[in-house]
């Protein structure tokens, strides 16, 4: 995968509003803002009631991807553009997941919801149906999906990039900033995680950086190339976005999202835990 | 009101009252509102709160009144407002509790 086939721009989107086979798709956790205005044409998912399990903790299986995009009327040679808010966490775990079902083509709106507002390009309210389809999903591909114990595993020997903010990774704080403080998890990180904050690969605007700047971010934080890397942060969405980065934009093989992230290890019983600014020892 | 949950990321309403289960002598809120030069508030612009380094932490969407809400840590943070009415930043000094600071764009 590269920037040219992942990715596409704003400009590109809009005029691409109306093209034949093209599918936008907005995913947020709060489906309000797809309700004061998304882009024309564009179907919603939402994070939490359309691609989470509703009773186990996990996500749709295969059967429930199956339905939810036949319902939606997105077929399988349909171009799949995703896109959202805070940043595309969603959209890029949303992306994650297509990947992980097979869909041939899906890509992500560089800047997401953000960079689209602020560019002030238009917004609608009007409902949006298509028609019904019968989608097919594969088998999940978990080269792409970590899962708890193959993360204990990698302790010291594979990449383990932790993507929240430092206050999460050193432990002083146990989620973002923007929510309240009071889960009853361990705070900290998993021993060896090197921190890379998802935020550093974005702009402001919500944009991605270069692929130059990204691999030096990267460089810089001591990723192995020539180990696997296992992206984790707090429940795996921002996780989506870093892995979007290493294996999309970057082309690293072998990078999985670990979604059961630090909400799943932070509570596990008898597993190491870090604190504090560094790695730490395996 | 939408309560914020522990399983989500997304920026929960910013207009809401605080949770009753809020505890302020433990968790340090840093609020307040976007305005343009001329005073008016701006609805739906994103606040990005930075850490002393100057890195992102968090980021959140204004409510129709223009308000913003983050529950932080005590210490020296930096608000950043993105705008498509421009932009602007405000530098805050946080202490447990309530700490309301404005931000202006232009």
């Amino acid at each position: 995968m590269s920037r040219d086939t992942a990715l596409v721009s704003a400009e590109w989107a809009e005029k691409n509003i109306d093209a034949p086979g093209v599918v936008f798709v907005e995913v947020d956790e709060d489906t309000s803002a797809y309700d004061t205005g998304h882009i024309a044409g564009a179907i919603k998912l939402d994070w939490r009631t359309d691609l989470q399990d509703q009773v186990r903790r996990d996500f749709v299986n295969k059967s429930q991807f199956e339905a939810l995009l036949s319902e939606r009327g997105v077929g399988n040679d349909d171009v799949v553009v995703l896109y959202g808010g805070n940043n595309n966490w969603f959209a890029a775990y949303a992306y994650w997941y297509f990947k992980l079902y097979g869909h041939r083509d899906v890509k992500l709106l560089d800047g997401g919801r953000k960079k689209w507002e602020l560019d002030a390009r238009p917004l609608v309210t009007d409902a949006v149906t298509r028609p019904r389809t019968e989608y097919v999903a594969q088998e999940p591909d978990n080269t792409i999906r970590a899962f708890r114990d193959e993360v204990i595993d990698a302790i010291g020997t594979k990449n383990l990039v932790d993507v929240r903010s430092p206050d999460e990774f050193a432990g002083r704080l146990l989620a973002p900033a923007h929510l309240p403080q009071e889960q009853a998890q361990r705070a900290g990180h998993i021993p060896t995680a090197i921190s890379v904050p998802w935020s550093k690969a974005a702009k402001e605007d919500g944009t991605f950086k270069s692929d130059d700047e990204l691999r030096k971010i990267y460089a810089a934080a001591g990723l192995d190339d020539g180990k696997e890397t296992i992206a984790y942060c707090r429940i795996g969405e921002r996780s989506s976005h870093s892995w979007f980065v290493l294996q999309e934009l970057l082309g690293h093989p072998n990078v999985k999202n670990y979604d059961g992230s630090w909400t799943e290890y932070g509570s596990l019983v008898g597993v190491p835990v870090a604190l504090g600014d560094e790695p730490g020892e395996a | 009101m939408t309560a914020p949950t522990a399983a989500g990321c997304a920026a929960p309403d910013q207009a809401a009252p605080l949770p009753a289960s809020l505890d302020l002598e433990k968790e340090t809120v840093i609020t307040g509102d976007v305005r343009s030069e001329a005073g008016e508030v701006v609805a739906g612009a994103y606040v990005r709160l930075l850490d002393s380094t100057g890195e992102f932490t968090a980021e959140v969407v204004t409510s129709p009144a223009g308000q913003f809400r983050f529950f932080a840590a005590p210490g020296a943070w930096t608000l950043r407002a993105l705008s498509r009415h421009g932009n602007g930043d405000a530098a805050v000094t946080a202490a447990r509790g309530i700490n309301e600071v404005a931000v202006t764009v232009a």
